[in-house]
Formats: structure tokens, sequence, C-alpha cells
């Protein structure tokens, strides 16, 4: 088995740079070399990924390779690279608060970070299946690793939002594994291209191991009814680990799905998923009172957009991809508003100190305004239009036309506390219930204006200019997939 | 890109631009910025009917194209959805683009004399650059676009500078007409993915559409456009959206809004599925008079002056539909007049109501009462608009009414007939709630004190609206001249 190296490069970097960031800590201990590891390796990742590019396939035996640059995991590699130096700049105020151990912080964020590259890359489930806990092992410790200061109340809302998401991702990768072997066991088939729906005595076996891999999956993507864990752990982790957890994390699970029903029919259960988890997300979002367990129930509810392209098979992986990367983009500029509007290192907090936000902060309401349309589908977060238009498009083009509708009718619902939620950044403040001279002088002093630390400002303007870029020129990213 | 060219993305552009550069510069200067700038976009939209004796700078498509646009420019956006920016004006839309930036600027010179609020200013010229270019596209993805891009602009103005149950009113209004939207949506697509173009041009006269595909497309397309428009029973959003919308918010969405889902029905429903629209036309008619008829009764029971104006539109729009139902030249024509003519005289009926309540400070019928003693200019203008809102002969209102009326009577048979005789019942309803309307309000023992005084920008936005209903309704040629060959097309 001869193996070229140039086209692991994009791997070298991202294991590189966990290598990297842990020995900067080790031997240099400052925290600002750390994370210029981290941002530099992040960067150096996507370059790689991207001069690189498509190549022929390596690690191959007798015809069947394990490692497939296709466009997908260029995108999504770029993507993974991205959206770990973005969350690193959204955790860089709180690390220098000592919220968190900032060497080991940056280690397990690289570390997630070569396990996404490695799921998109991946040509046989057990490739797949290693990266995909490679993303997530260090999750684990992410969504806990919280200190405290000595006057600090302490909270274990991070260990218990850290030991449900273990435990459900445990049991979830051994579901998924037993899907693998039972389908390996059927078939014979590990390799990707060669995956085949089972025939003859073991049919029953394989298309038993082929719904426990879609199962074992969609418990990443947090689909219903397998989505219990997501809303304790969003709320648990720290912001920026949530805002992790819910694109890089998710678009893992997406990759890992779109392998398995581009070859093997998977149509039923994941159309099933589909609705279910479009439908359960978007109803229960409605009563959402706080802003993370809201943001957690609407990616609940965009995973089910993304599972009903991906119901079409391989005609809608592209289609899904599409829409997974506007999602991203948007949900990420999403949380990295929040944090901006949040105090240091704290939680996301009620809606209602949201109020008037918009009014107070108004470029960072305006981020929000084009996260949360783009979210809906809706000008002027033009990305998240082409992301509807794009799944509607796929859907009735192959024939799925009563999903379609399924989807219209979510993204209706959709609207409805999206369009609650960014009214109320723009509310004026209610009378309060004592006599006093000036209501805004008192709404003032009860939410004042936070200063906006420079990390976080920066990966919000690069976000924000993303989704304006790709929501005028959505044609760059269908020819960088194709 | 010739000159022409140029003047169709300066109206879009021009306006987008200024919604920019007003967010960015001081609000000092908002007020005239903002009626600059809409000032400025109606140059463009000037000088486009000159384009007309100028052949064509691309070659006419293969085939025997209905629609052919004054000036033109196709430029691909993104392939992968088979969207083109691709727009044309010709005479079917360019009433309805002049309609839109004159009724723009008129409410952005009214925003900047009470007060001039920057974000309602910049507000009004992105739902201009959104209705404009609902108006001026010609490719079926890019009008969903543009028909997206005004919701959340209006929802904003409704909910932020409305009347007391704003946010209701405004999340009823979003979430309906985001419904619609979607159905919009599904028909779009169903329909470019089945002919593999999104382009109008070519897809007008049902080309490489199957029946089946027809039937489900204007099935989406004409229940997506009812809501728009609204066609009775999915009316509801409107009598509370305009009721508690800002005066500029009623006018805008009572002038041009609605005139998106007429437009729409003719340029994208009929024009794309034909068979589907001779399918659905009875229906469609059926529930026209409906809507006619309801709208006047409702409106018999109004007791509050806004909402009986917006109830009002039901009515007209019906009209409208029914023309647009009957599928003949005479209906069509009727239909685009009717759309002219309602968005000027309820536009300056909406003005109207917005003075008299900011001076009376009630809209209820009741509480108002002899205005023409207490204020006799204001009660003169709010009688004009009246009659020419229940389409008396020589004003803007008669010829849609009248001839969607003819129109119907000339389709023949029983059920056109009836619709016909019912429609005309429900015209002379019309005229009975607008004789109520100015019986409680401008005749009668005097109620609230009103100030008589009318400001200089009040007559400013006012009078061209007078002016254009006088004019339009003795010379209806101002705005069928150039309608005659594209509605001919669409119904061969």
């Amino acid at each position: 088995m001869t193996i070229d190296q140039v086209t692991l490069l994009p791997l070298y970097a991202a294991s590189g740079t966990a290598l990297l960031v842990l020995l900067a800590d080790l031997l240099i201990a400052r925290r600002a070399v750390t994370f210029g590891a981290l941002a530099l390796g992040g960067l150096a990742t996507a370059v790689c990924a991207i001069v690189v590019g498509t190549r022929p396939p390596t690690f191959c035996a007798a015809g069947e390779c394990s490692w497939v640059p296709s466009p997908v995991a260029v995108v999504t590699a770029v993507l993974f690279a991205g959206l770990t130096v973005g969350v690193l700049l959204l955790s860089v105020p709180a690390l220098r608060e000592g919220a968190a151990p900032p060497g080991e912080f940056c280690f397990l964020l690289a570390a997630s970070m070569t396990g996404g590259l490695v799921i998109g890359y991946s040509g046989d489930l057990i490739s797949l299946i290693v990266g995909l806990e490679t993303l997530t092992l260090p999750l684990y410790v992410l969504v806990g690793l919280r200190r405290f200061a000595p006057r600090e109340r302490v909270s274990t809302a991070g260990a218990s939002a850290s030991i449900t998401f273990f435990l459900i991702s445990v049991v979830s990768t051994a579901i998924a594994l037993l899907g693998a072997a039972l389908n390996y066991a059927a078939t014979g088939a590990l390799h990707l291209d060669r995956l085949v729906d089972g025939s003859g005595p073991a049919a029953a076996v394989a298309q038993v191991g082929v719904a426990l891999l879609v199962i074992g999956f969609a418990f990443k993507v947090a689909a219903v009814p397998l989505h219990a864990w997501a809303p304790p752990t969003y709320e648990g982790a720290p912001l920026p680990v949530a805002a992790y957890l819910s694109t890089a994390s998710k678009l893992g699970g997406v990759l890992a799905l779109a392998a398995i029903v581009a070859h093997l029919d998977a149509g039923a259960i994941t159309a099933a998923l589909a609705v279910l988890t479009m439908t359960v997300g978007n109803l229960v979002a409605l009563r959402q009172t706080r802003m993370v367990r809201l943001l957690a129930w609407s990616s609940i509810a965009q995973a089910g957009y993304v599972l009903a392209a991906l119901a079409i098979g391989g005609q809608g992986v592209e289609a899904a991809i599409v829409y997974a990367v506007f999602f991203m983009i948007l949900e990420f500029i999403a949380f990295a508003a929040v944090v901006a509007l949040r105090p240091v290192a704290s939680d996301g907090g009620d809606l209602l100190a949201y109020r008037g936000a918009g009014r107070r902060s108004p470029w960072l309401g305006a981020a929000l305004v084009l996260a949360f349309a783009g979210l809906a589908g809706l000008p002027p977060g033009l990305a998240g239009l082409f992301a509807k238009v794009t799944i509607v498009d796929a859907l009735i083009d192959d024939g799925w036309g009563w999903l379609a509708g399924v989807v219209a009718l979510n993204a209706v619902i959709g609207l409805a506390y999206y369009v609650r939620v960014t009214a109320n950044l723009y509310a004026t403040p209610p009378r309060p219930g004592i006599q006093v001279v000036d209501p805004g002088l008192l709404e003032a002093a009860t939410h004042p204006r936070l200063p906006v630390a420079r990390p976080v400002a920066a990966a919000l303007i690069v976000a924000a200019a993303a989704a304006v870029v790709l929501g005028f020129a959505p044609q760059l990213l269908f020819d960088a997939l194709s | 890109m010739t000159a022409y060219q140029v003047m169709l993305v300066a109206a879009l552009a021009l306006p987008a631009l200024g919604a920019a550069a007003l967010a960015l510069l001081p609000a000092r200067i908002a007020g005239v910025l903002g009626t600059a700038v809409a000032a400025v976009t109606l140059v463009p939209i000037v000088v486009l009917p000159f384009a007309r004796g100028v052949a064509p700078s691309t070659p006419a498509p293969t085939g025997s194209a209905l629609i052919r646009p004054w000036a033109e420019l196709d430029v691909s956006w993104v392939p992968a959805l088979h969207l083109d920016f691709h727009l044309g004006v010709d005479g079917v839309s360019y009433p309805l683009v002049a309609l839109t930036g004159l009724l723009t600027l008129l409410c952005c010179a009214y925003t900047a004399w009470k007060g001039a609020d920057r974000t309602l200013l910049a507000l009004l010229l992105v739902l201009e650059a959104g209705i404009l270019g609902t108006f001026l596209a010609l490719d079926l993805v890019l009008f969903f676009l543009f028909f997206e891009v005004v919701l959340l602009p209006m929802y904003a103005v409704i909910a932020g500078w409305g009347g007391d149950q704003r946010r209701a009113a405004a999340r009823k209004f979003v979430l309906y007409t985001l419904f619609g939207s979607v159905l919009l949506l599904l028909g779009v697509i169903t329909v470019t993915v089945t002919a593999g173009t999104g382009d109008l041009v070519a897809l007008t006269g049902g080309a490489g559409l199957g029946r089946d595909t027809q039937y489900a497309a204007f099935a989406l397309l004409a229940v997506a456009f009812a809501v728009k428009a609204p066609l009775w029973p999915l009316h509801t959003w409107l009598p509370d959206a305009h009721t508690q919308a800002p005066t500029v918010g009623s006018v805008i969405l009572a002038g041009v809004l609605l005139k998106m889902g007429t437009y729409g029905l003719i340029r994208v429903g009929v024009g794309v599925a034909p068979l589907g629209a001779r399918w659905a036309a009875p229906v469609l008619g059926i529930l026209a008079v409906a809507a006619v008829l309801a709208g006047a009764l409702i409106c018999l029971r109004q007791t509050e002056l806004k909402r009986l104006i917006a109830y009002s539109s039901v009515g007209h729009m019906g009209f409208v539909l029914l023309g647009i139902a009957t599928l003949t030249a005479t209906g069509i024509q009727a239909a685009l007049i009717g759309n002219v003519a309602h968005g000027l005289i309820t536009g300056l009926l909406f003005f109207l109501a917005g003075a008299i309540k900011d001076r009376a400070h009630t809209g209820e019928l009741a509480d108002l009462g002899g205005l023409r003693e207490t204020a006799p200019r204001l009660a003169g203008i709010l009688g004009f608009a009246a009659i020419a809102s229940l389409g008396l002969p020589g004003l803007a209102g008669f010829w849609g009414e009248a001839f969607a009326v003819i129109a119907a009577v000339g389709r023949g048979g029983g059920l056109w007939t009836t619709l016909a005789v019912l429609a005309a019942i429900g015209g002379a309803l019309t005229a009975a709630y607008f004789l109520r309307l100015l019986r409680k309000v401008t005749h009668g023992p005097a109620g609230t004190p009103v100030p008589a005084g009318i400001a200089g920008a009040e007559w400013l936005a006012w009078s061209p609206l007078v002016a254009l209903t006088l004019a339009v309704g003795l010379v209806p040629a101002l705005v069928l001249a150039a309608t005659s060959l594209p509605v001919e097309g669409l119904i061969r």
C-alpha cells in the first residue's frame, strides 16, 4: 500500500496544530502563544485543504480507499477549521479571565477539529466512526471545563451537561458500531463506495444494520426523538462551546449521515426523522424563554431540514451540505452576537435580558437580525433564503413534493419565534412599577451596554462578512462543492 | 450595458443604497436624504418608458415570446438554482412601477415632515426596492426573492410605528403572508424544476409544462397570491395590519403591496400556467364575487375609519380578481387599471384617515362628525376620495369595477352572468357604505373638534394622488396604452 503524503497534508496540519498547542502550553506557557498557535494552525489547516484540493484517494488496498479527498471534504475541512478558530476567538475573553485553563482548552479544540476533518475525508466506516469519536471526545471535557473564581458561585450545570452528553454519545456510538458490524456481516462491505443494500437471506440483517447506523448518527445531529440531550447540554456548556456543539459537532453528524444515505437505502427512516425533527424542534422552540435553549431547539429544527435533503439519498447530499454550511455560518453569528451581548464567561441568560439590546448596540442587533432572518430563510439573511430554496429545489426535483411542503410549513412556524426574539431586541422598556423620572435611565442601569472584546468582534465581523458574501454569491459554494 | 439597462438596475439600487446611507449617515439629515433618494429613484422610472421605441439590444428569443419587454437585463446569478438576475419592464408592469415610485416619494416626504424617523425612512426605501424588484423581475426565482424582501421590513414598520395592538397585528401579517410566500416557493420551484428554467419570458404561455404540472402549479400560486392580494376568505390579516399600521405603512400596504398579489396572479399565475388558470377560473370568480359582497357587507357594519377603509380594500381587490378570473382581454385590462386606481384612491384615503386621526385623536365614526363645518377642505378631499372609491364615472375607480362586470357578462353563460349581477350589486353596496361614511364623518352634528388647517406637506402628499385619480378617470389610456399586446398574449 503506497501512501501519498501530500494528500494527507490537511490531516497533518490539523493534528500538528494539536501537538503544537500542547507543546506551546507546556514549554512557553504563555496564553497569547497558545492562542496564536491554535489560530495559525487552524488557518494552516484550511489553507492546506484548499491547496491540496481534490487529489486521487490514498490509503488504498485492492481498489478500496480510506482517505478520499472530495469537494465536500475540502469545503467541510475549511469550515471545521474556520469554526474552530471562531470558537477560540469567542472564548478568548473568558479564558483571559481564567474561566478555563487555556492550554487544555485549545488542545482539546484542536483535537476536535482534527476529528471533524477526518470525517469528511474518510472512505470507510471505521475511519468515519473514529473521526466522529475524535470530534466528540474532547467535547465531553470542553462542556464541563469551567473554573470558578474564589468568590464566584459554583455551578455544577457544566458537569452535569458533560455527563449527559457523554452517556448519550457513548450509547449512540455503540449503536452505530453495531449497525456497521451487522451491515459488514451481511454484505462484507466497509468502504463507503462498496456499501450495498443487502440481498438474499442476509438482507434483513443488512437493513437492521443500516437503520442502526442512521439512528446512531442521528444522535449526533440531535434528531428527534434522539434529541433530548441537546438542550440541557447546550445550556450547561460555556457559550462558545455550545456554539461549537451546534455547528461543528452537528456538521460531523451530517457528514456521517450523508456518507450512509448516499450509498444505502435509508430514505424512509431519514424522512421520518426529518419530519419529526423539524416539526417538534420548531413547536418546542415556540415556548422557550431562555436564549440558549431557544437556539438549541431552533438548531434541532434546522437539522430537520438537512435530514429532509438527506432523505433523497445521494442526489440530496449536495443540497444538505449547502444548507448545513449556510446554517453553520448563521448559527455561529447568532452565538457570537449572544457572547458579545452577555458578560464575560456567563451563560446565555433569559430572553428578557435581551430586551432593547438592538437599540443599545445597533451593530450587534443588526448581526442578530441577519442571523435570525437567515435562519428563518428570509431577506436580509439571503444566505438562509438560498439555503431554503436549495432544499425545496432538491426535494421537488426528486419527487419528494410532500416533504417539501412539510419543510415550507415549518418555515412558517419557525418564523414565529425568530420574529419574537428579534422584536424583543428592539422592544421599548416596559413601564416600571415604581415612580421613576426617566425610565430610559433605569433601563440603562439594569441593562448596561457591555464593551465587546476585540477577538469576539473580529469573529463576528468575519462570520457576518462570509454570510453576506455567500448571500449575494451562493454560486461560490455550489461551485466549490462540485 | 445600454442606458436603459442601467436605469433598470438604478431603480432597484438607488433605494437600496439610500437605505444603507440613511443607516450610516447622521440622523439630522435623514428627512432630506430619504426624500431626495425617493425623488431620485423616480428618474429611472420616468426614463424607462422611452425605451419602448428602442429595439431590444438582445435578439428576441426564438418562438413567439409573449412578453416583449421595453428594456431588459439578463445576467446569470445562481445557475444551480435556475436563478438569473433578469429584469425587464413592459406595459403590464410599468403602471405599478410608477405607482410604487410615486407613493414611496409621497410617504417619504410625509414622514420627513412628521419628524423624520431615520429607521422608518430606511425601511420605506427597502420596501420600495423590494416592491419594484417584484414588478421588474422576469425570472421566477428572482420574483420570489423580491416577494420575500418586503416581508420583514413591513413587519418592522407595523410593529415599530403602529397603533396600540401593533405587535399582534404585525405578527399576524408576517406569519400569514409568509404562509403565502412558502406556497409561492413551492409553486415556483415546481415550475422551474419541471421546465428547467425560471425565465418568465420563455415560460409565459405554459411552454414546456404538462397539464397536471400546470394545475398543481396554478393551485399553489393562486393560493399564494390570494393571501397577498388578499382574496376572501384569506383576507383576515388585512384589517388588523391596515388598522394598526402607521399612515405611511397603510398607504404602502394598500397602495402597492397588495398589488404584488394581483400582479403576480396575472404575470406568473395566468402567464406560466394558462391551463391551470382556465381550470380554476370559476372558483376564482366565485371567491372574487364573495369578496366583493363580503367586503361591502362588513364595511356597512364598521365603526372605525381605518378599519372601514381596510375592508373596502377586500371588496376592491375582489373586483380586480374577478377581472382576472374572466381571462378575457377586457377583464385583465380592467384588473390592471383597477390595481392602479385602488392604489391611488386608497392611498389617498389612508393619508386622509391618518390626518383625521392625528387631529381628532380618534377614528371612531361615532365620535367624528360635522367635518365639513369644522374642516371644510379636509372634508372636501375626503368626499372626493370616497366618491372616487365608490366608482363614480370620470374618476379612476370607475373603469376597473365597471369593466370587470362587463367582462364577466361578456364571458357569457349562467355562472358568469350571475357573478356579474352579484358583483354589480356589490358595487352598489360599495356606494352605500361610502355614503354612510361621508354622512357620519363630514355631515351631521360636529363631533370631536378637528383643526381646520392643512399643512403644506399634506397638500404636497395628497395633490398628486387627487390629480392622478382625476387624470386616470378621464384618460384611462394613461394606464392601458401599452397593455393590449401583452394582455392579448396572455389570454391566447
